[in-house]
């Protein structure tokens, strides 16, 4: 046995383990993404012509620009997701902040298990909670009838703000734990160094803290808006007839009018806005995709 | 000449012991002062109350006779270089060392002049646009320098940023600090827990322990004339002996060998005898005065280089005792098991308070 033996040996034992791990993930994104995708694209560009025969063709894209409702509730969809997410960072960032730099470090593991531990109860369970809080019989209704302020029930319920009060909240978690991880790698002493050379608390966190955690900012804002974007709970339950997002008209053609080939075509157009927005972001922001993940 | 900086009855206290403990010293204008200390000594508090960092309880700071007490670290004219060199990795050299410049809303042309021209003097010329994380770690710290030095404080403040450097690296940058600080003339308080650093490059060292000074000196002072047996145990190496004093100057050690010895301090019985390994005279002549002469019993040779020592026996005592050889190799010849006659002059024997 020569060294040049034991050398190859190694070689292919390495890429054996390679191809072990592999397989799996290949599996599971061919079987269950790339495939029904295909399914799905195929889908939407079959269309049911006036002779009941399935051709070729763009009629279902074609549907979504014809007709205001669609284009108007996609638009607004998005605009509402880009809100959310940044309603989510201006709310997180100083939580992440506190637990992170100015909380004793004894503490911060504590108050990081406090943050997770609503979210160990499911999305469905935590938002009826919320419905519970907020409903014409609930309990803040009851506390300003208690109070004398309002006779009649107010129905706090089924409007924007709650909708996205309920969006922001289900989001939270997922933008605090990459502002922690990126605020944990932070030296202290970046700080004080910039307040040493002559920086404003302002300055120090615009030009010092907001740069160092923008791979954070960018991998927290990602996930939420993808997330929202593509949320049927919250805008259903919270949102309630008005909430007009773009996912329940995916889920009308589904399930109510059982049009799967337009479903399909709505389908993809998210997918094509929500890979565009955040390209443009990541373009706007100056950060790439790889370095924002790692 | 001026003083940059008066300390007065500096005082910092934590929740259960005095960190800084009623400090008072000068610091003359163009100098290079350090403080040396054993970590835990007090030496970073003090330097992170002068930059503002830290608020003392009690005492005063005056820089150019102004009073900082109350002044945040961005309105003081004092900057720090961070032990970790905190150059922001998001920025490259010519913004990390603008940082400064732009906080004070200067203009573009001039910033960017200032920026050549410390990058130039820090001998960075062309580093600019380079990313901090391709930079040496000799040019990362040119660069901390260059990026304080650039905003012309009176004082600037080091805190021990040679100590993540390798060992070829900090003897280098030793003297190239030293010869920055002489070039632009800036006051410089170095604090270091590296005896070397601050021997070679201050102009005065205060020595630093239990939150208090013990002494501040020149250098050749402080290695020759140590005030106390602190000093004289943590700067330079010292053969230390416990002994008994006798009356007239004279020790006894272990109830064998008598010394004539110097006392620094007041000694009413138990003393330290501090005897510095190069101080110790090997085969004496017979006509030298006031000598303590005795026989060395050679126990190993420990070889190092320019620094080579031998570690003997005094002879018919339990004390060891180590010897550095004089450099003209006129002792090559010595080598184990070899009595050999030495002494020790009786000022060379320091002798203070156990």
């Amino acid at each position: 046995m020569t060294a040049k033996h034991i050398g190859l040996n190694m070689k292919n034992a390495t890429s054996l383990g390679f191809y072990v791990f592999l397989v799996p993930i290949i599996l599971w994104l061919g079987l269950l993404i790339v495939i029904p995708q295909i399914e799905l694209l195929i889908m939407s560009l079959r269309f049911e012509n006036d002779d009941e025969i399935m051709v070729w063709s763009f009629e279902n894209y074609k549907e979504f620009f014809n007709n205001d409702i669609y284009w108007l509730t996609f638009l607004r969809t998005a605009m509402y997701a880009i809100f959310v997410t940044f309603l989510t960072f201006i709310i997180t960032f100083p939580i992440a902040f506190y637990i992170t730099k100015i909380v004793n470090k004894r503490y911060s593991a504590f108050l990081i298990i406090l943050l997770l531990l609503p979210f160990w109860v499911s999305e469905l369970v935590r938002v009826y909670g919320w419905t519970i809080i907020l409903r014409e019989s609930g309990v803040i209704n009851y506390f300003l009838q208690g109070m004398g302020l309002t006779t009649s029930g107010i129905e706090l319920l089924y409007n924007d703000a709650s909708m996205i009060m309920g969006l922001v909240y289900t989001s939270m978690l997922f933008m605090v734990v990459p502002l922690i991880s990126s605020l944990e790698g932070m030296d202290d002493s970046y700080i004080e160094a910039a307040h040493d050379l002559g920086a404003s608390k302002l300055t120090i966190f615009f030009k010092i803290v907001i740069p160092y955690s923008a791979s954070g900012i960018v991998s927290g804002s990602i996930v939420v808006f993808m997330l929202t974007l593509g949320n049927y709970l919250t805008p259903n339950l919270m949102g309630g007839k008005n909430s007009l997002w773009f996912t329940e008209q995916i889920y009308n053609e589904f399930i109510a009018s059982l049009n799967w080939n337009q479903g399909a075509a709505f389908g993809f157009l998210l997918l094509a806005l929500s890979s565009f927005i955040i390209w443009l972001g990541l373009k706007l922001t100056k950060q790439n995709l790889s370095k924002a993940l790692s | 000449m001026k003083n940059v900086l008066e300390i007065k009855k500096l005082q910092k206290q934590f929740a259960d012991h005095n960190a800084v403990n009623g400090i008072d010293f000068v610091v003359e204008e163009g100098k290079f002062f350090s403080i040396l200390g054993p970590s835990g000594c007090g030496k970073t508090t003090l330097l992170r109350m002068i930059a503002g960092f830290l608020e003392p309880s009690s005492g005063s700071i005056l820089i150019r006779d102004e009073e900082m007490i109350g002044i945040a670290p961005n309105n003081r004219p004092v900057n720090l270089v961070f032990q970790n060199l905190a150059l922001f990795p998001m920025m490259n050299v010519e913004e990390n060392i603008a940082f400064g410049l732009r906080r004070k809303k200067l203009s573009k042309e001039i910033i960017s002049k200032k920026v050549n021209d410390i990058l130039e003097k820090v001998h960075l010329k062309g580093y600019g646009k380079k990313e901090v994380t391709q930079l040496s770690g000799g040019q990362r710290q040119r660069v901390a320098i260059a990026r304080s030095l650039v905003l012309e404080p009176s004082i600037l403040l080091l805190d021990e940023p040679l100590g993540a450097l390798d060992l070829k690296l900090r003897e280098t940058m030793k003297i190239e600090l030293k010869k920055l600080q002489e070039e632009f003339g800036t006051t410089f308080i170095y604090i270091t827990h590296d005896q070397s650093e601050a021997l070679v490059m201050s102009d005065k060292v205060a020595v630093m322990n239990n939150g208090s000074f013990e002494q501040i000196d020149t250098p050749k002072n402080l290695y020759a004339n140590p005030k106390t047996s602190f000093v004289a145990g943590f700067v330079g190496e010292s053969n230390i002996f416990l002994g008994k004093h006798l009356k007239n100057d004279a020790v006894v050690l272990n109830n064998s060998l008598e010394l004539k010895v110097t006392c620094i301090e007041e000694i009413s019985e138990k003393c330290k005898v501090y005897i510095r390994p190069e101080a110790i005279i090997l085969m004496p002549e017979a006509n030298l005065e006031d000598l303590n002469r005795f026989t060395l019993d050679i126990k190993n040779i420990l070889f190092d280089g320019s620094n080579t020592k031998l570690l003997a026996n005094i002879h018919n005592t339990q004390e060891e005792i180590q010897v550095s050889l004089p450099q003209n190799r006129q002792f090559s010849h010595i080598k184990l098991g070899d009595t050999i006659e030495a002494a020790v002059h009786f000022n060379d024997c320091k002798t203070y308070r156990a």
